[in-house]
């Protein structure tokens, strides 16, 4: 087939250059060069975190649009983030707790699996928010361009939000049971970009499915369920078998909510060989994410 | 001579199509796993299935200096939208390459990003940032965009509690204060009455008198000679004519009149045709008293219209209405209905008319033209429409006939209505005293 090839940014460059040196005036700016060259992109393109940057006002709009719209002509406004990691984990604890007796390390079970569900709740709603955010938002694709990863990482901070609140629901549970945080308090930080990172890696994997194959809007939920039940939420690290924790430790998520507990709780099973692996493996999915995500990219006017 | 904002070189964009009309433009996983085993095969035998090239602009290239207004027309399909959108960076060119000089504002829509549950303060800020501006910038230019709105009461209302007038006002503020150094407007001018059609035409105007590049997409005529320049056509993808607005326009309504419409044309153009198929217009001819074909006419001529159509299932009787649109805000400015005949007719009856318009004391200017043919007891399905598919209506002043209170430096409105003063003249002279008065306050308040 016959394509044009990409042209040679030096020779387009030399072209100008003389282009200037021809005119008698010579002004004083030496190369005017375009603000923008529209070619096609070929191959894997890099991200452009120069362009992404350029756009972080309207990101930061887009996290605070999802806050907002999330609870507008809602009875109860905000206080739907602190109620439903707060029912969540009164139903688990009943449930699980209680009833099935899991481990919870030796802290009250509720407290072991709030930390768990306000971690999971921010890694679900990220990648449902950010699976689906192309295709609600696919108006806005079709009218007007801005580096579409904006949209997928809108959801993670905007989720972030409901994990702060969650973690601070969290600090009045540790009052109300006389837990007190440690040092290890300050790696939660750590805990929490993990999370985001795992998030947003496989979340631009979905979102970008998601405009080619529509499977995924109804795979996502069993995705998601199923995910959870892989991760250490309702129950402790130490009742999978020794031998094979590493293995289960592949699964970034045990690695970002083991990690919380200890953060916030002090004691967990958690290795550090874990944390490592699951960096890894979050690194991993974040730039085979990014490199996809870019690649199909460019079709996304065209098929959404 | 200025210097470049738009080099385009060689752009050209294809759509891959699949050969089944019913398939859809994405797949699902399930159809793509049930195919897979087919593909490979087809594949391995390096058979891969065909699917058809379309190709929506075809090595497109041009160059637009700072400060021009160039228009962009041509018929639906024939790529402008797609070439908006490849400037503008929504969707990538398949080969070639256009570089930019200056910062891109693209209004494809009124309302980019606007969302019905924000107020319309959130409104401004979102839909500033998807168009690009930062958010200090918006702060900055907020107070001049509610007041351009005129919204002030109701800028912590949701916006769905707007009115469509406020909301489009509020839409279209927040776009005219985004102070991009080229701006790309795709038929902006196509939404919204004709009194915001005039503020968005002004405020283009304005834009291009500040000396910024504007690009603008349209197949709205009227505005194209009222606005650009220079102007581009294309047909097919391809650029047929870049030249001074009035010589492209000369080409492209050439080109509208060598096409003969029939039964066919344009029939997959829903916005220029619509209808089952039950019935159809096989022949459509304006001409003048003397019969020959023509589209220009001067105010106060008589317009013949000829118009003949098939009928492919039986009918109760054919009804046509004729309509001209106004070549600005595309509104209905006039429409007359005719019932041709009330007797059933069979599949295969075909038939024509001439419709008269005597006298036509219609103001100067373009008017694309709406036909309708349908049983005579309209129903949903038995019509055909042709809308803006023939070429439009141009009327030229200055007929024999001119209603003499025509005033031609002043085109307002769409009729020139005859008539004529009947009180008697009464000047009465008491105002001589008070205007010099008024007069002499003048230059005392300066």
């Amino acid at each position: 087939m016959a394509r044009g090839r990409p042209r040679d940014p030096v020779a387009k460059t030399i072209l100008t250059v003389s282009a200037t040196a021809a005119r008698p005036e010579g002004s004083p700016q030496t190369v005017r060069r375009p603000t923008v060259v529209i070619q096609p992109t070929r191959g894997w393109a890099a991200l452009d975190l120069g362009e992404l940057w350029k756009y972080r006002d309207l990101l930061m709009i887009l996290a605070g649009r999802d806050v907002k719209l999330r609870y507008k002509q809602t009875g109860l406004g905000v206080t739907w983030v602190v109620m439903q990691p707060l029912i969540a984990a009164l139903i688990f604890t009943v449930m699980f707790g209680r009833f099935a007796k899991l481990p919870s390390d030796g802290h009250p079970y509720i407290l072991f699996v709030f930390a768990g569900v306000a971690m999971w709740n921010y890694f679900a709603a990220v990648l449902q928010r950010a699976g689906n955010s192309l295709i609600t938002d696919a108006r806005l694709i079709t009218k007007v361009y801005f580096p579409r990863l904006a949209m997928p990482l809108a959801s993670t901070f905007s989720a972030l939000i409901d994990l702060v609140v969650s973690l601070g629901v969290l600090g009045v549970l540790m009052m109300i049971y006389g837990v007190a945080p440690t040092w290890r308090l300050l790696a939660l930080p750590a805990f929490i970009a993990l999370a985001a990172l795992t998030a947003t890696g496989v979340s631009l994997w979905l979102s970008a499915l998601n405009v080619r194959y529509r499977d995924f809007v109804h795979a996502m939920p069993f995705l998601i369920q199923v995910w959870m039940f892989a991760s250490p939420v309702v129950y402790a690290t130490t009742i999978v078998p020794a031998r094979w924790r590493l293995i289960y430790g592949f699964n970034p998520a045990v690695a970002f909510i083991e990690g919380t507990r200890w953060a916030v709780l002090g004691t967990s099973s958690l290795t550090s060989r874990m944390v490592a692996v699951a960096t890894a493996i979050s690194l991993v999915v974040f730039i085979g994410g990014a490199f996809f995500f870019r690649r199909v990219e460019r079709g996304f006017a065209d098929s959404v | 001579m200025n210097e470049t904002a738009i080099r385009v070189e060689g752009i050209s964009k294809s759509y891959q199509i699949a050969r089944a009309l019913s398939r859809q433009p994405y797949r699902t996983l399930q159809e793509e796993v049930v195919a897979l085993p087919r593909t490979l095969w087809k594949r391995a035998l390096g058979r891969s299935e065909p699917l058809e090239t379309f190709w929506a602009l075809t090595d497109v290239s041009f160059e637009v200096r700072e400060g021009e207004v160039v228009g962009i027309i041509g018929r639906n399909g024939a790529g402008k939208s797609t070439l908006l959108k490849i400037l503008s960076r929504i969707t990538e060119p398949t080969r070639g390459r256009a570089d930019i000089y200056g910062r891109v504002g693209a209004l494809l829509e009124v309302g980019t990003g606007f969302h019905p549950e924000l107020t319309g303060r959130e409104n401004i800020f979102l839909s500033g940032a998807i168009l690009g501006m930062r958010r200090n910038e918006i702060a900055r230019r907020f107070d001049e965009i509610v007041s351009f709105a005129e919204v002030e009461q109701f800028i912590d209302t949701p916006t769905k509690r707007y009115s469509s007038g406020m909301y489009t006002r509020l839409a279209f503020a927040v776009a005219a204060h985004l102070e991009p150094e080229i701006l790309l407007v795709d038929e902006v001018l196509a939404v919204g009455d004709s009194a915001f059609q005039k503020k968005c035409l002004g405020k283009m105007e304005d834009v291009a008198g500040q000396g910024r590049t504007v690009f603008f997409v349209s197949h709205n005529t009227q505005a194209v000679r009222q606005l650009c320049g220079r102007c581009i056509l294309l047909e097919h993808g391809r650029v047929i004519s870049d030249a001074p607005t009035d010589e492209t326009l000369a080409i492209y309504n050439q080109r509208l009149r060598d096409m003969r419409v029939d039964a066919e044309t344009g029939i997959n153009n829903p916005e220029n045709r619509r209808g089952s198929g039950a019935i159809r217009f096989t022949g459509v001819s304006v001409e003048g008293t003397d019969g020959e074909e023509r589209y220009g006419f001067r105010m106060g001529e008589t317009i013949h219209f000829r118009l003949a159509w098939q009928l492919n299932e039986s009918m109760r009787g054919v009804a046509i209405v004729i309509a001209l649109r106004s070549g600005i805000s595309r509104e209905m400015v006039t429409s007359a209905r005719h019932v041709v005949t009330t007797d059933h007719l069979p599949a295969g009856a075909r038939g024509s008319v001439v419709v008269e318009f005597p006298d036509v004391y219609i103001r100067p200017g373009e008017y694309p033209l709406y036909l309708h043919i349908s049983e005579a007891v309209p129903t949903k399905t038995n019509y055909d429409v042709l809308d803006d598919l023939t070429p439009p209506l141009v009327i030229a002043p200055g007929g024999r006939r001119t209603n003499p209170n025509f005033d031609p430096s002043q085109p307002l409105g769409v009729f020139s209505i005859p008539s004529r003063m009947i009180a008697e003249q009464t000047v009465e002279q008491l105002s001589a005293v008070s205007a010099d008065s008024s007069r002499a306050r003048v230059p005392a308040s300066e």
